[in-house]
């Protein structure tokens, strides 16, 4: 039987659950890398059991951890006794080393003026779909960075910044590179998404890139209408199977395009609000998607207390609320936007975290829902691997 | 043998308990003791200081004889009694937040 493994980044620490097929029973483990803010955990799809994780603090900086064992022992990558010592017999210990390539350059601050581009930390790990030592890593301030050694070192894609990098002006929740899509067709192209910056593709494995937000409208942040930049896009997903079909929630709006990105449409719908951080695809059913409403940019919980996971079968425009498991009154968490997340058996299983501390999991595409994990910090990320 | 006192999350990151001995020729300095703490502790790099330009992060302070030197250059010699190893040289996060 199957065996899935769920990888929650908290606030205070990662925590690995897992239970058989079934999905109903789970064991805990954790909290590994307690006190640090994990801000992402992934499994590489080649070799399951190498996860690389982002462990950070507001004291201590950037950390990247690798497993090679399913989670059960970590390591910073090239930190083996041969691989410490460079020519002049100093430690090499580059794991941790995000530097911007070339100029810093800067992007827009706050009062309209140029700051330059500060690396802060990294905000999700993206590993190739056909190499375990080949990974990507979203940054603050919004960069993206690749590794070719299992992260031993990491060189910047300095192209991304080139689309009008001067442009992008953080938002309340900083600027950085939150979002990697790899095609699952076509591996020179790959899609990122940006708060406040927006939704970009290369299409030349990373050496160029381009906005992609034609039909996003954003009237309030950006009274151009046909501005290219500073859409705030919260989250961007795709089904292997159809990867030119992406769906996005942007701060206000949940959206999709059937042609890569050159023209977006509003799916919002009959949501309740469509205001909201996460979205994700069912792995059975390419026009299956979910989203967790959110009240307003102004109220980050869920409308009238009540967690609803809103489903719609028709890639977006009808939606249907879930709600069987979960809480239905004096709800006030919030699901952020790398926090869900699918896993590829035949009844397709989905899986959210909150800022209260609980993971919740539907078995069965989302028609009820059981806690699997409570009372854990504010969960920052939540990744499933749906393991032999 | 001169004697740092890390903060818990380094320890953790180190993998070390209780204090931390470096030899260090004299003169000592923080800047020394920086480096020969990173070296013996590559996974260090970066988390006291930046990788390039070697500032010291801005909640992270240094203590020698209960007296902050965080803002000293790093090239200023440290009291006798953290050479001698009398008094330990400390790493301290910062209080911050609320």
């Amino acid at each position: 039987m199957s065996k899935i493994r769920v990888l929650v980044g908290t606030k205070k620490g990662a925590f690995i659950l897992t239970a058989d097929g079934k999905r109903r029973n789970w064991n805990i483990s954790g909290p590994h890398f307690a006190g640090w803010e994990m801000y992402h955990l992934k499994g590489s799809a080649v070799d399951p059991n190498r996860i690389y994780a982002s462990q950070s603090s507001g004291w201590f900086g950037q950390i990247i951890q690798r497993s090679d064992d399913g989670g059960n022992t970590w390591n910073t990558p090239g930190s083996s006794p041969e691989e410490l010592k460079g020519p002049g017999g100093f430690p090499k210990g580059e794991s941790n080393k995000f530097v911007y390539a070339g100029a810093d350059g800067t992007h827009k601050w706050y009062d309209g003026s140029q700051h330059p581009w500060e690396f802060k930390r990294v905000w999700h790990i993206e590993p190739s779909l056909t190499d375990p030592d080949t990974a990507y890593a979203g940054v603050e301030d919004a960069a993206i960075f690749k590794t070719t050694n299992g992260g031993k070192t990491w060189q910047e894609l300095p192209g991304l910044r080139q689309a009008k990098g001067n442009l992008w002006q953080p938002g309340a929740g900083g600027m950085a590179v939150h979002t990697i899509l790899l095609d699952p067709k076509n591996e020179k192209r790959i899609y990122v998404a940006i708060s406040a910056g927006g939704c970009f593709r290369t299409d030349d494995a990373g050496k160029t890139w381009k906005p992609i937000t034609k039909g996003l409208k954003s009237p309030f942040e950006l009274p151009d209408p046909d501005a290219e930049v500073g859409h705030c896009v919260h989250r961007i997903a795709l089904h292997p199977s159809k990867p030119d079909v992406l769906f996005m929630q942007k701060h206000w709006d949940v959206l999709r395009t059937d042609n890569a990105g050159e023209q977006w449409n509003e799916v919002s719908g009959n949501l309740p609000t469509d205001f909201g951080f996460p979205i994700d695809v069912n792995f059975n059913e390419p026009e299956t998607i979910y989203v967790v409403p959110i009240t307003s940019d102004s109220l980050h919980y869920p409308p009238e207390g009540k967690l609803r996971v809103y489903r719609s079968q028709t890639g977006g425009g009808e939606w249907e609320p879930l709600t069987k498991g979960l809480p239905q009154k004096d709800c006030y968490v919030n699901v952020l936007r790398d926090a869900m997340a699918v896993d590829s058996l035949d009844k397709c299983g989905v899986y959210f975290g909150t800022t209260g501390g609980q993971v919740y999991c539907s078995a069965n595409g989302g028609n009820s829902w059981i806690a699997i994990a409570e009372h854990l910090p504010a969960v920052y990320s939540v990744e499933v691997q749906t393991l032999p | 043998m001169i004697r740092v006192v890390l903060p818990f999350h380094l320890r953790t990151l180190a993998r070390v308990d209780g204090e931390v001995e470096l030899e260090i020729p004299a003169p000592v300095t923080v800047g020394k003791i920086l480096d020969a703490l990173e070296n013996k502790f590559p996974v260090l790099l970066g988390t006291i200081r930046d990788h390039g330009t070697l500032k010291r992060r801005p909640f992270v302070r240094y203590f020698a004889c209960k007296e902050d030197v965080s803002l000293e250059p790093p090239e200023t010699p440290l009291p006798a009694e953290v050479v001698s190893g009398a008094e330990p040289f400390l790493i301290v996060g910062a209080m911050a937040g609320g």
